[in-house]
């Protein structure tokens, strides 16, 4: 009896540690920048050039920081979802329009509706690089002191929306 | 000429090693130092290959930006803090010892010191289960019997 004890001590061990990374994301880096400030930019607006953009005008309020382009495929997924959520009034969506043309950008929003404030452009990816961005879209979700609170990587669903972000935002507000 | 042959097939896969993925190699110096670098980071898009190698978007702006902070005369550690900044450990290939990678880091050590803790009980035990052959006072004397007749022939 007892010279089974070790084997199925190891075998279980080691299917526990299976069956905890059958659960990982390994598409999902977590983010260094969680509880950090946003980094600062000043980028020309989408529909405005003249104009610029910088997280510095959001103090003091909640907002979500959304990265799409035109060419994004999954950008397209959570467009409804953004949309949905942009009539409801709860939390304004600023968008940053990665690695894009202008005229694409634009042309994109006009087609398909446009749940952004606003967006800036960063034609190059730097502030994309600054933000972590690896996978287009991207949502962070920040707060009144100008601090990222929440990364999501890849499509806002329903369900993130509602099991983390808009909780979040409620939270926040509130604070 | 059999052997040549062999030999050559066993040298084959040192030929097909990967080309890394340059893009404008103006400053050739800095550019081998940018590649040197490179080579230890991880490119987020294609997780398995190296910012060196990966031929992702994401992957030449970040080559980009190593080349013009070299330009800037910052070190090595001064850009991989960069990227880890706005990456995290992952971009590392090499990752830090820290609280929480100290089982990846030791965990086999500790798995090696476990299997000899095992063994040297294993072997103390067997020594304690195998009884000390005893010889009976008959084996003794076909025993004596055996080598005699082995010294007498």
């Amino acid at each position: 009896m007892m010279r089974f004890i070790w084997p199925f001590v190891i075998f279980v061990t080691l299917a526990g540690f299976l069956y905890v990374g059958l659960g990982l994301k390994p598409r999902e880096v977590p983010s260094p920048l969680i509880d950090k400030p946003a980094p600062m930019f000043n980028l020309p607006q989408l529909h405005d050039p003249n104009k610029q953009f910088s997280p510095r005008d959001m103090k003091g309020k909640v907002w979500l920081l959304n990265v799409w382009a035109s060419w994004c495929v999954s950008c397209k997924v959570e467009h409804p979802v953004l949309m949905a959520l942009s009539r409801q009034n709860i939390v304004p969506i600023y968008g940053l329009d990665y690695k894009d043309e202008r005229e694409a950008g634009m042309g994109w929003l006009r087609d398909s509706g446009n749940p952004y404030v606003l967006s800036a452009v960063d034609i190059e990816g730097r502030i994309g690089i600054d933000y972590g961005v690896y996978g287009v879209p991207e949502t962070y979700v920040i707060d009144k002191e100008g601090v990222i609170r929440y990364k999501q990587i890849g499509p806002v669903t329903q369900l993130s929306l509602h099991e983390k972000i808009l909780p979040l935002v409620a939270e926040l507000k509130a604070k | 000429m059999k052997n040549l042959l062999i030999l050559f097939l066993f040298l084959l896969p040192g030929f097909s090693l990967a080309g890394e993925a340059v893009d404008m190699a103006e400053d050739p110096v800095l550019e081998k130092r940018m590649i040197g670098l490179a080579e230890d980071l991880r490119c987020l898009v294609c997780q398995n290959e190296s910012l060196a190698s990966s031929h992702s978007e994401l992957a030449e702006d970040l080559r980009r930006e190593v080349r013009e902070q070299m330009q800037k005369g910052l070190s090595d550690e001064e850009i991989i803090d960069y990227l880890v900044t706005r990456y995290g450990d992952y971009v590392l290939f090499d990752p830090p010892v820290k609280s929480y990678t100290l089982l990846l880091w030791y965990g086999p050590f500790a798995l090696l010191l476990l299997g000899l803790v095992g063994l040297v009980f294993q072997l103390r035990n067997r020594k304690k289960n195998v009884p000390e052959a005893s010889l009976s006072d008959e084996d003794v004397k076909r025993a004596a019997e055996m080598l005699n007749q082995s010294k007498d022939s």
